[in-house]
């Protein structure tokens, strides 16, 4: 117990929180990589998938690139990444490598989700005279919302862990808190650090949550979205 | 004078056949404590995954903490997860293990209950007609049943298990990433790129041996097909 009355009082010092080497700077560096490489990876990933989905086409490359992500160590991933010419570029690798592991699961539950929705609807849409594309942004779309939003979900919890990874490579965000207090060899200060990223993650997973359940709420009670 | 060798460590090149050779018994260890480490996880992950999962599937009341439990345990990123150990088994083996047992509880627990669920009533009761204890009923109809989808499980642990043991590096338990962790920061290209193939090669064996278990074990799937 003694420990985490450190850990605690380490987070509470006063000292510890301002300055670019701070609580405060990491948090928000940790939000802003974890915000920005989301945006970038949906930007990426969903077109793909909801397009493949659509058509119906490279099923087993959408299915796979989930175990191909879980097989390739993100650590490894990072610093080679740090030796390439990328790893000239600041928090290049970092990014890169954000990117890289949360495009699997979007990917995937989009395009799983496009492939569940009902045959017999999209028939029905078709033979209402909809457009492809009118069958993909009124139809196939609002169908695979769900199980789009669980990927998304999912994206941004794995962005959230390897943007805490990047700090093994010099790579900014709260991990930067946990790799110096293993430099300094004080365990309050990496327990701290570990809260703080645990704390995070949890409510980035929260806020998806509640949000999957409102959606869905919205869409049961019948009314538009 | 004896001019500096002209090989490709000199030249520090990302694939080099010397260093294979001269550097054998390094990567030898790294890889067998690689194997260790996951390999004790994924076991201790399972000998207490079964006991939970069968707990939560009969006490109704135990499935939601069970499952809300392993979800939390599941969105801590790897990083956070050994440092919040760290007070508890100090820098040690010990500290992975016990990290990613609880990453392989979580995933193994999910898949052995929904495999447990998944089990027909009528074939439930038609073993309850036929005289079938709770015990011979769980070994002999609902376990195998459920197998498929625990194998699922477990194979997803395994190759996620083995891709995590990189982190320990942290630490200095971390298999091949501790390779990869000492060629980042001397630079050594071959070294980091020669160590994250041969994690995603274990991965990828481990993940063919499980499949061929799988097969081996539940023949009736193949059945028919």
């Amino acid at each position: 117990m003694n420990t985490l009355t450190d850990a605690w009082s380490w987070l509470t010092a006063p000292a510890h929180w301002p300055g670019p080497d701070g609580i405060g700077a990491r948090l928000l560096e940790h939000l802003l990589l974890t915000v920005v490489c989301l945006l970038i990876a949906c930007a990426v990933a969903l077109p793909v998938a909801l397009v493949l989905g659509h058509l119906g086409r490279g099923g087993a490359l959408a299915v796979n690139i989930s175990n191909i992500g879980r097989a390739v160590p993100t650590f490894a991933v990072l610093v080679l990444l740090l030796l390439t010419p990328v790893g000239g570029f600041g928090q290049g690798p970092t990014v890169v490598a954000l990117v890289l592991f949360s495009i699997p699961p979007l990917l995937t539950n989009a395009y799983v989700g496009m492939r569940e929705v009902d045959q017999d609807v999209v028939g029905a849409a078709r033979g209402m005279g909809m457009t492809g594309t009118q069958v993909l942004r009124q139809v196939e779309l609002p169908l695979a919302l769900p199980l789009v939003l669980t990927g998304v979900r999912i994206a941004a919890v794995q962005l959230v862990a390897t943007a805490t990874l990047a700090a093994l490579v010099g790579g900014g965000g709260l991990g930067r808190i946990i790799t110096a207090g293993f430099n300094l060899a004080s365990t309050p200060q990496v327990v701290a650090g570990a809260v703080l990223v645990a704390v995070f993650a949890l409510v980035v997973e929260g806020i998806f949550g509640v949000g999957q359940r409102l959606l869905a709420d919205r869409s049961r009670s019948g009314k538009p979205s | 004078m004896t001019a500096p060798p002209d090989d490709c460590l000199a030249r520090n090149e990302w694939i080099c056949g010397a260093y294979l050779t001269s550097r054998r018994g390094i990567l030898w260890d790294a890889t067998l404590q690689h194997l260790q480490l996951a390999a004790a996880s994924v076991l201790l992950g399972l000998v207490i995954a079964v006991p939970l999962a069968l707990a939560a599937r009969h006490r109704r009341w135990a499935a939601g903490p069970v499952l809300a439990l392993t979800t939390v345990l599941y969105t801590i990123p790897s990083l956070a997860m050994f440092s919040l150990l760290l007070p508890v088994y100090g820098l040690s083996a010990a500290l992975v293990v016990a990290g990613l047992v609880l990453y392989s509880l979580t995933l193994l627990v999910r898949n052995i209950l929904a495999g447990l669920r998944a089990v027909p009533e009528e074939t439930r009761q038609a073993a309850r007609g036929m005289g079938y204890g709770p015990l011979r009923m769980l070994l002999t109809v609902e376990l195998p049943l459920a197998l498929p989808a625990a194998m699922a499980g477990l194979r997803i642990a395994t190759v996620s298990a083995v891709s995590l043991v990189t982190v320990g590096a942290i630490v200095g338990f971390g298999g091949l990433g501790n390779l990869v962790y000492a060629g980042m920061n001397t630079y050594f290209k071959a070294q980091v790129l020669t160590a994250s193939v041969l994690c995603v090669v274990i991965a990828v064996a481990a993940d063919l041996l499980l499949l061929a278990v799988q097969r081996l074990a539940t023949p009736w799937t193949r059945r028919g097909r």
